[in-house]
Order: C-alpha cells, then sequence, then structure tokens
C-alpha cells in the first residue's frame, strides 16, 4: 500500500475507492495518464482521462477511437468519492501531476516534471499533499541544468557559427516533448525544417488550439533546401541516410543525458546540449519540499539512490519500481531510456 | 582558458581525426606562444608530479556540497571520472575568474611547494571561479594526465598543419630535451634543440593480409618465408653515434628501450634497421599488455626492465653506412643486416632465420604450426622487393593462423573509458566446469555501438551484485571469443591462459547450455 487507497500492483499504481490506475503499464479498464509519452500512456486501455492538449496527441499514437475524456488544469472530477485533479507538471504541452483526494488524503502522482518554465507548457506548479509520488531521471547531483538563457545562448552560438560556414544545424530530439521546446528556442534563427514524425505530433498539439512556431516539413527531394538552415529530426533517425544526405549537416543532439561527456562523446555527434524536459537534482529536491509531504515514494530513474538520499534527509521516502522509462514496444524513445549512462 | 577550453570541447566531441588536427592547428594560430608551449607540455607526457591528492579534492568537494560519501560515490561511479564528477556535483559559480592556460599552469605547478591550507584555499576559489567545463580542465591540469584523445601524432599533426614544417622532424623537436621555461615556440618547433639530421626515420613499408591462395603468388623461388611476430615494430636510426627509436606509428620510443640502445652502442656505422620489438622472457613470449606498460610508462624503471624485457628482431635495412638503400632489392638488404648482426654480437638483438622451403606445399603446416613458436603466422616478401614506402599491394604479405575460438558466457561486465565511459565494454567470460562456471578470459567489447547499448541495458537489468564499477550479471549472454593461442597457467583459476582474447561477435542463437567447457577449451592447447 502507498497509502490508505493508494496500491502497487503489477499492472500500476490503482486507486482502490476510485478502481482507476494512474499511467498503468498494462491494460486496465480506467487509466488516469499524466501525459502523452509512450512510457506513459500507453495502448490497451478500456477508457483514458488526461488533459485537453493531451488527447489529441494520444489519439495520434494510440488510436483516434479510443475512449478519452478531457480535463482543464485544476478541474475536478469526482470518481467513486475520490476528488481528481490535475496541475501543470512543466514536461511537456499538456502534461500535468494527478492529485487524489480521498477522505482529507491527499496524494500526489507527479507523472515526469520540470521546474523551470521552458515558455511553451504551462509552469509546474507545486501541489501540497501527505504522499508524494515522484520521478528520479535525473535523481544524481551531477545533473544539475543550466537557466535556460544561457542553454538559448550557447545554442543560438552553435547555430549561427554553422550558418557563418554554411553548414546546416541538425536538432535530434524526441517528436514529443523535445522537438517543440527546440523549435521554440530556435525561432527566429533561421527557416526551421522539421521531420514529418514531428510534424505530426506538431499537427495533433495544434489541433488542441496550441500554436506552435514556424516551420516547414523537410522533403529530402529538396535536401538543397535545407542547406545552411536548421532541421529538427527525431533522434532515431541519427546515422541514417536520410540524415547524411542533409548538405554540410552538423549534428546536435539534445538531452538532460548530454551533460556528461561519456554520453556526449558516445553518441559521436558535432555537439551535445543537456536541454532536458526533466527536473535536475535540485529540481527534484524543491518539488519535493514544496508538496509538504511526508511520505514520498520514487519511481523511475535514480530510485535507490534518491530514496536513500531523501531517508537521510528525514523524509519516510521508498522507492517504487515501474514500467516507466523503458520503450516500449513501437520503440518510441523518451529521454529516459535513450543516452542514458548506464 | 577560453581558447583551450573551446579545443577541448571540439576535440572531444569527435571521432575525426582530421577535425582534431584542424582543431589543433586552430588553437595554435590564435594561442599566444606561452600557451601554446604549455599545451605542448600537457599532451606530450612531459608531466609533473601531482600537486594535489585526489583524496584530498574529494573531501573539499564534500566539504562545499555537504554530500554524503556514498553519493559521491554513486556520482563517481557513473561518470566515470573524478575530475569530471567534482566539476558537476560542485554548486554555481560565485564568482568569474579568466587566465590563461600557461598562468593555471604555471600556478598549479606552485602549489606543489604550498602549504596544505594554501593549497586548500586556491583550489576551492578556482572551483567556484570556473564554470564546470573549465572546472573539469582544471581539475585534470591538477592531475596532469589530460587522456582525450590526442596523441602525440595528432598533436604534430596539428602543429605541422600550422607550421608547416614536417611531422617527423616536430616528433623530433617534440621529443628532445626542453621545458617550456627555457625555450620559445619558434625556437621549439625549429628545432633549435636537436640535430633532425640523426633522427630522421623513413616511412615504414606495410604489407597486406594474403588475398589469395599462396599458389597464385607464383615461383616459390622467388619468394621468402619468415615467422610473424606480434610486438610493436620498430625503426632503429643509428646516427653520428646518436640511436633513435621510432615506433609505427611515427612516434619516438627511444627512452623506453633502453636495451636496445645499448644494444647498438659500438655501431659506428650510420644504419637504419627495421624489425619487431618483443617481449620475451625465459624463451616465452609474453603479453602485449605487458609491452604496453613500457610504452605507456615515461621512466622505465628497473623493476620493469627484470619484469618485461625485450628483444629486437630485425628483419630489413634501410640504410647502410649513410647511403638509403631501399631501392636495393630485399636480399641485397639481408646481406647487409647479416653483417651488422654479426658485429653487434648483443642477446638483445637477432635476426631470425628464413624459413626454408622449396615449394608452397611445404609452408602450409609451418604457418598452421606457428603458435608453437608463440608466432601468429608468416610473413612472406619477394626476394627482389624493393622497401616501399607505405602500403603497397604485390610484394610483402602477411599469411596469419586463423585465431582460435570458443563460446563462453558473459559472468562480470564492468564500464568503459573515454567516448565509453558511460557504458559496459569490458566482460569477464566463463565456460562450464561440472556445475561451475569458470572464468577464461576478461575481454574488451568488439562490438557494435548499438550490441553495446543493448548489452549494456541487459546489464544495468540484470545486475546481481555490485562491486565498485563492477557488476556481477545473470550468466545469459554467450559471446564468441577469439584469441591468437592458449597455453597452461598456474596463474588462471582456470588453469588456461588465452593470448589476445577478444569478442568476434555476440551469439544470440545461443544460450549459456551452449557454451564451451573447460575440457573442450583445453583440448585446443598445442601439443607439439
Ligand atoms: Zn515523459
Amino acid at each position: 500500500m502507498i497509502n490508505s487507497y493508494l496500491k502497487y500492483t503489477d499492472k500500476g499504481i490503482f486507486c482502490i475507492p476510485g478502481k482507476f490506475y494512474l499511467d498503468p503499464w498494462k491494460p486496465v479498464d480506467r487509466a488516469i495518464i499524466s501525459h502523452g509519452h509512450a512510457d506513459h500512456a500507453r495502448p490497451g486501455m478500456k477508457h483514458y482521462l488526461c488533459h485537453h492538449f493531451t488527447t489529441p496527441v494520444i489519439q495520434h499514437r494510440i488510436s483516434s477511437d479510443i475512449s478519452v475524456v478531457s480535463k482543464a488544469y485544476g478541474e475536478v472530477t469526482d470518481i467513486h468519492g475520490v476528488k481528481v485533479s490535475l496541475h501543470p507538471a512543466g514536461h511537456l504541452i499538456g502534461s500535468s501531476q494527478i492529485r487524489l483526494e480521498y477522505k482529507g488524503e491527499v496524494a500526489v502522482f507527479s507523472g515526469d516534471y520540470k521546474v523551470a518554465p521552458d515558455g511553451l507548457s504551462a509552469p509546474f506548479e507545486p501541489v501540497q499533499c501527505h504522499t508524494f509520488i515522484t520521478e528520479s531521471t535525473f535523481g544524481l547531483p551531477i545533473y544539475r541544468w543550466e537557466p535556460q538563457e544561457v542553454l538559448f545562448n550557447k545554442i543560438k552560438n552553435w547555430v549561427s557559427q554553422n550558418q557563418a560556414k554554411g553548414y546546416t544545424s541538425i536538432f535530434l530530439g524526441y517528436s514529443l516533448g523535445k522537438a517543440q521546446r527546440i523549435m521554440k528556442l530556435v525561432e527566429g534563427l533561421g527557416q526551421v525544417y522539421v521531420h514529418t514524425a514531428i510534424e505530426n505530433v506538431n499537427k495533433a498539439i495544434e489541433s488542441a488550439g496550441f500554436p506552435l512556431p514556424d516551420r516547414q516539413i523537410m522533403n529530402i527531394e529538396n535536401k538543397t533546401d535545407m542547406e545552411g538552415k536548421i532541421v529538427v529530426a527525431p533522434p532515431a533517425l541519427f546515422g541514417s541516410k536520410m540524415i547524411k544526405k542533409i548538405p554540410h549537416g552538423r549534428t546536435a543532439m539534445c538531452s538532460g543525458w548530454m551533460q556528461v561527456r561519456g554520453s556526449r562523446r558516445w553518441r559521436a555527434v558535432d555537439a551535445g546540449f543537456a536541454v532536458s524536459d526533466h527536473a535536475d537534482w535540485d529540481g527534484l529536491l524543491g518539488a519535493i519540499k514544496a508538496t509538504e509531504a511526508s511520505k514520498v515514494f520514487v519511481t523511475h530513474g535514480y530510485q535507490a539512490t534518491l530514496a536513500k538520499y531523501l531517508n537521510e534527509k528525514g523524509y519516510e521516502a521508498y522507492e517504487l519500481l515501474t514500467g516507466y522509462g523503458e520503450k516500449d514496444e513501437a520503440g518510441v524513445d523518451t529521454e529516459n531510456e535513450e543516452n542514458k549512462p548506464v | 582558458m577560453k581558447h583551450f577550453s573551446q579545443l577541448i570541447s571540439t576535440v572531444e566531441m569527435t571521432n575525426k581525426t582530421n577535425a582534431k588536427i584542424d582543431a589543433l592547428a586552430h588553437y595554435f594560430d590564435t594561442a599566444p606562444d606561452t600557451d601554446k608551449l604549455h599545451l605542448i607540455t600537457l599532451f606530450t607526457g612531459k608531466r609533473r608530479r601531482r600537486p594535489v591528492r585526489t583524496n584530498l579534492m574529494r573531501e573539499w568537494c564534500l566539504e562545499i556540497t555537504g554530500y554524503p560519501e556514498w553519493l559521491f560515490q554513486e556520482c563517481y561511479s557513473t561518470v566515470g571520472d573524478l575530475g569530471e564528477t567534482i566539476a558537476l556535483i560542485l554548486p554555481q559559480p560565485t564568482h568569474r575568474l579568466d587566465r590563461s592556460l600557461s598562468t593555471w599552469m604555471s600556478e598549479i605547478k606552485s602549489l606543489e611547494s604550498m602549504e596544505e591550507e594554501k593549497v586548500e584555499s586556491y583550489v576551492k576559489d578556482a572551483w567556484m571561479g570556473l564554470e564546470p567545463q573549465e572546472r573539469f580542465i582544471f581539475n585534470k591540469l591538477i592531475g596532469g594526465s589530460f587522456r582525450i584523445g590526442i596523441s602525440k601524432k595528432t598533436l604534430v599533426n596539428g602543429l605541422a598543419k600550422h607550421t608547416g614544417r614536417q611531422p617527423a622532424q616536430l616528433m623530433h623537436s617534440l621529443m628532445g630535451q626542453w621545458s617550456p621555461e627555457n625555450i620559445s615556440f619558434q625556437e621549439l618547433v625549429s628545432g633549435e634543440h636537436i640535430n633532425y639530421d640523426d633522427s630522421r626515420p623513413y616511412p615504414f613499408c606495410l604489407a597486406y593480409p594474403i588475398d589469395k591462395s599462396v599458389e597464385d603468388l607464383g615461383d616459390a623461388d622467388d619468394w621468402q618465408a619468415e615467422y610473424k611476430w606480434d610486438g610493436i615494430r620498430g625503426q632503429v636510426v643509428r646516427r653520428n653515434e646518436k640511436t633513435f627509436i621510432w615506433s609505427r606509428g611515427e612516434e619516438l620510443v627511444t627512452p623506453q628501450f633502453p636495451e636496445i640502445i645499448e644494444a647498438f652502442q659500438g655501431v659506428k656505422d650510420d644504419v637504419v634497421i627495421d624489425g619487431e620489438i618483443l617481449p620475451l622472457k625465459d624463451g616465452n613470449v609474453l603479453l602485449f599488455n605487458d609491452l604496453q606498460k613500457r610504452l605507456n610508462r615515461k621512466n622505465v624503471t628497473k623493476k620493469l626492465l627484470t619484469e618485461v624485457p625485450v628483444e629486437f628482431y630485425i628483419y630489413d635495412c634501410l640504410e647502410w653506412n649513410g647511403i638509403d638503400i631501399r631501392e636495393k632489392p630485399l636480399s641485397f638488404r639481408r646481406q647487409k643486416l647479416q653483417g651488422l648482426v654479426a658485429s653487434i654480437q648483443s642477446p638483445v638483438v637477432h635476426m631470425p632465420k628464413l624459413i626454408a622451403f622449396t615449394k608452397w606445399d611445404e609452408l602450409h603446416p609451418v604457418r598452421e604450426n606457428a603458435r608453437s613458436v608463440n608466432s601468429e603466422g608468416l610473413m612472406l616478401k619477394e626476394r627482389n622487393s624493393p622497401y616501399h614506402t607505405g602500403r603497397k599491394k604485390g610484394d610483402w604479405w602477411k599469411w596469419k593462423v586463423d585465431p582460435l575460438t570458443i563460446d563462453a558466457v558473459m559472468i562480470y561486465a564492468q564500464r568503459g573509458h573515454g567516448r565509453r565511459s558511460g557504458h559496459y565494454t569490458d566482460y569477464t567470460l566463463a565456460v562450464r566446469d561440472g556445475d561451475n562456471l569458470v572464468t577464461i578470459a576478461k575481454a574488451y567489447s568488439g562490438l557494435t555501438d548499438k550490441e553495446i547499448t543493448e548489452v549494456s541495458r541487459f546489464v544495468r537489468q540484470n545486475a546481481i551484485e555490485k562491486f565498485g564499477p563492477v557488476r556481477t550479471v545473470k550468466p545469459e549472454l554467450v559471446f564468441e571469443i577469439a584469441f591468437e593461442g592458449i597455453a597452461l597457467s598456474r596463474r588462471h583459476k582456470s588453469g588456461v591462459a588465452l593470448r589476445f582474447p577478444r569478442i568476434k561477435r555476440w551469439r544470440k542463437d545461443k544460450s549459456a547450455a551452449d557454451i564451451d567447457t573447460l575440457e573442450s577449451v583445453k583440448q585446443l592447447i598445442y601439443h607439439g
């Protein structure tokens, strides 16, 4: 048991009175989904509940005829006496923390989150609770992100150096989340071309009423158009023929794992920027503190390390093994898995 | 330090040697002369003693951050580098220090004679005045070891690009006696402290692996056969009674082999000799790793000299009495060599006999049994061939024995270094011995990056036990390991030692039930 009404099962975290699961990793009847990444929003659920902006994304990724109910941030739904509401997690557009209240006892499930604003997703809001279930993707003190302006300047310098030499700047980032963030970061630096996999996600996001920066779809038939410009592509395409065809391409990987030299060099890209959609070490500790929770459950990432550290800091903390952070069958990557030093 | 920090970032992000050379040339084009000298010092192994002990640095870092020791350890084991770990976990800098590379290096040098408290406040102040990447460099400067993939040869090529001078001459200049305090950059690159004419090497003539049957080489009488030795290719240049040893990588390795220098002491004529430097003890060829020790040490100690003695197997003569004879036929050059070896009379220098044969048939069994004399196969050379520059197909062939292979299961995995520091690349493999598994070899992964990522994920998910950077894993992954030889050994628990084991491929089609047994492995031992 996680608290008096939440239970850890082999399908996911189950709310006993509400009869629903939080981001289950196996098919169930009712699932509340924190965000659209493949390791959190899996196919096979009879009913989904998620944020308005997440709905078109999971419809695009899973199927357009799934049964899904959309909610706004802060909107309270009563499910068999359990008050359920979604709150901004700052991880990507539509990403939510899930707040549950039953008989006065409050639990918050963080999903994936990032505390620093990125100018795109609704900024993270701490939610007070008794029990906090937190992710720990970057739960080591070596992971501390630079402020967005500093990162932006580094990226800007890299792009303008490339432009001066006539090179094409190719950014690699996951189709959902990272790609939109890169588009936002490079907005105004030059014409942006995006891969179709990314454009499909862009369209889904825009269909929910969220406008994204100007871009064109990359067409390798007209590869010379892209020369000296900016390209955003999914990381899976790294080293592919398509990327190699782009004239004078210089590749940058954008991921929190790029913080460590070994990971940067491993990918053998031309540049690595530690742009992450997850909270860094300080972010995790700050967020946990802000909830004022006395009990903390640590999921996917460095759960053992963070739980041990929290215990030393006076929290009652436990690790929780979940199915998050692993690739799904479709091989869709999220930041949790790819590039991680092992 | 901005230029330098930029250089390091560029160099460590690329695998392309040319990009590294360009980055170095760019650095030399823009940096002040004193910084250039210090950079060369840093990358040519002219290192100084480490002025600050690592455990002190670790202690100070824990003091600043307030983190428990175990958490630091956890970070270290993920990052794989102490200097980088410290650089990353320290808080944001509180001030901004901007000093040149040479200033940093001389300051760090002066720490040697400072009291510990002063050293402590200097280091802490530097840490808090630098960005993580600069901190990392600062920590590396303290450590004196800067392994970031700039070999001496890459450095020399960058310098050659910047100065327009001959790489070999620059190599000799850099290897000569100098220190940044007593020479200017111009003097160093123009080689005022050396006499390049004495050391100038010739490009090595390289052989191709044979790609046809030997019978197709033509008349056996036109060819000579000799055993192929797996040591280090070495060119000894003896001019004006001075001796230089060049390795195939066109690096000067003179100080590493004092016994060879001594052997040539009495040679009065100017000669240049090509041969193989082999680690040999009591008639047995030692492991290549042992020879590596000789190369990596700046000063070869007496202990190392007795532990890993070397011999020089010579097989060609490029210069005789100061005259370049590379265009003369091989048979002629070997005659000269014969005369030389007779006059040297050293137990260290040998000229191995050619293998006598009149028909190609006779050579097959010799090659197949090459392991029995610790050789890895045969070299076939056309008797009339000149000493070519570089690789030229047709006159010299390598005819190696096929490697031996066995299937073994991975039982431990360890993280790699450098580019692969985040991944498990070193595997300990075992074969079956009754109901037990017994370690048979430790092998560095010859797998693709993609496979390594996959294996690393397996290790992460199937680690039974952690011991520092080592993970004990479920014995499930089967690899085919290839090796050049096998011998009984009392030092190894299995009772056998493999020579040059490496992973040939991942046998995804096999399970732990299909691996070799110790018995089947022992049957591979040569019974001659
Ligand atoms: Zn996510």
